[in-house]
């Protein structure tokens, strides 16, 4: 566990003194919310309907930013190499990078979600532990998976290209469960439907995550 | 001992290892001579657990209740890659590794490592501010930093100056008295004579050349050497 916990302070140590995949991921965020306000404009009226996807785009495409920085670092000066060469199950290192995955995720989301409640005026107050649990969710799910194609995608020169591509498919079940969900928070409010939303985004995440863990140490070796 | 048999690795049509044999002795120390692509660097690579070979096996010796994944923790591995992460200090780069290997990682032990490797009064700096050199001494103190009983250095001497080289050869030639097993590819021929108990020519992925470097002069290795690098 105290293996987890070094690999993970290690990303946040070097994303301290860098600061290169938290303001990527915030910046990118920001500006697809910003497209999507500039966008829906004449949708202004209803805007609140379509904020769950427009919440979750921004989400996604800055997550992917980040897993693609994530490996990248791991890359430079043979770094993962070092890590390789610790005599621990390779499944610690995978759930060294998803948790600081996660996090740095998490950060976004919250900037991110701030800047939605001004660009689409929302209020949200009686809603936030909901959300917050959507989120939190509909996170590990995505970076459950995204840390294992970030992994193999980091070996390919079009890595940038190749992650979204082979990340979007898969996690489409925790995208389209985690919208819903939103929705019924922002828009329904009728929190006994999202059983059915939390449910599948948490099989998915333990059934993924369990499937990543165990692959993990094939996609790390050539 | 540690067995290599019919070691193949191939990276799409290049074959970089074809059928390899070589027997590893326990503290011995082998010097590995090749040309470029002769396959020295896939051969450690292999041994140090970072890649899997096509065919062929690695035995390393089974001893009671040590577990063949746990070879890992007692190889130490240096190349030319140095494995630093160049936003953190030497001090952060130390302690990352030793926490993950299970040793001392309080501030004493890593400064006496650091000193160790001619960096003193550096250690609070990111790595990104140090010369190729001192990146290289760093990764001296790093892969030396649990005790390894197996060393694999691929070429460690690059961007090493005259005292770096020196620090170097004293890690290498004290773990070798203590009984270390030693495992260096290395293109320096003199050097690698003067180091290594046995001398091992890698050419097209197999060994072509094995001799104890007691057998033989260092001219007449160098001899050998040279007609088997440049036969076609």
């Amino acid at each position: 566990m105290h293996k987890i916990w070094a690999i993970f302070r290690k990303d946040l140590l070097v994303e301290l003194r860098t600061k290169d995949t938290l303001n990527s991921m915030l910046f990118f965020g920001i500006v697809v919310l910003i497209v999507f306000n500039f966008a829906m404009e004449s949708l202004r009226d209803s805007i609140r309907s379509a904020v769950p996807g427009i919440l979750w785009a921004a989400f996604i495409f800055s997550g992917t930013l980040g897993l693609n920085r994530m490996f990248a670092a791991e890359k430079e000066n043979g770094c993962l190499q070092g890590l390789l060469m610790i005599p621990v199950d390779r499944g610690i290192i995978y759930f060294g990078k998803m948790l600081a995955a996660t996090v740095f995720m998490l950060i976004s989301e919250f900037v991110i979600f701030i800047f939605s409640l001004v660009f689409f005026n929302l209020t949200v107050w009686g809603e936030i532990p909901y959300l917050i649990l959507v989120f939190l969710i509909g996170t590990l799910g995505f970076t459950a998976v995204g840390t294992l194609l970030s992994a193999i995608a980091v070996n390919t020169k079009l890595r940038e290209v190749l992650l979204p591509l082979i990340l979007f498919p898969v996690v489409l079940p925790v995208i389209v469960n985690a919208v819903e969900a939103t929705n019924i928070i922002l828009n329904t409010q009728d929190y006994r439907a999202l059983r059915l939303p939390l449910s599948i985004m948490a099989v998915f995440t333990i059934v993924f995550g369990t499937i990543s863990y165990l692959l993990f140490e094939h996609v790390l070796e050539d | 001992m540690i067995e290599v048999r019919g070691l193949t690795k191939h990276f799409g049509r290049f074959s970089a290892l074809r059928g390899l044999d070589l027997t590893i002795g326990a503290g011995e120390f082998i010097a590995l001579f090749g040309r470029n692509g002769a396959g020295k660097t896939t051969l450690l690579r292999i041994l140090a657990g970072l890649s899997h070979p096509s065919s062929g096996k690695v035995d390393f010796p089974r001893e009671a209740g040590i577990a063949p994944l746990y070879w890992r923790g007692r190889i130490g591995y240096l190349s030319h890659n140095t494995s630093l992460y160049i936003d953190l200090t030497a001090l952060e780069n130390l302690r990352f590794y030793a926490q993950l290997m299970d040793m001392p990682s309080d501030d004493d032990s890593l400064f006496r490592r650091i000193r160790e490797v001619g960096l003193a009064g550096r250690e609070r700096e990111p790595v990104r501010n140090y010369s190729r050199g001192m990146q290289q001494r760093l990764a001296i103190a790093r892969a030396f930093l649990h005790n390894p009983d197996v060393l694999l250095l691929d070429e460690p001497f690059t961007g090493l100056d005259q005292a770096g080289s020196e620090i170097l050869k004293g890690y290498v030639s004290d773990a070798h008295a203590k009984g270390k097993t030693c495992l260096m590819a290395i293109h320096d021929a003199p050097l690698g004579y003067e180091m290594a108990d046995r001398l091992v020519v890698i050419d097209k992925g197999v060994v072509a050349l094995d001799v104890a470097a007691s057998a033989l002069s260092l001219s007449d290795f160098q001899q050998k050497y040279k007609f088997l690098v440049t036969k076609q």
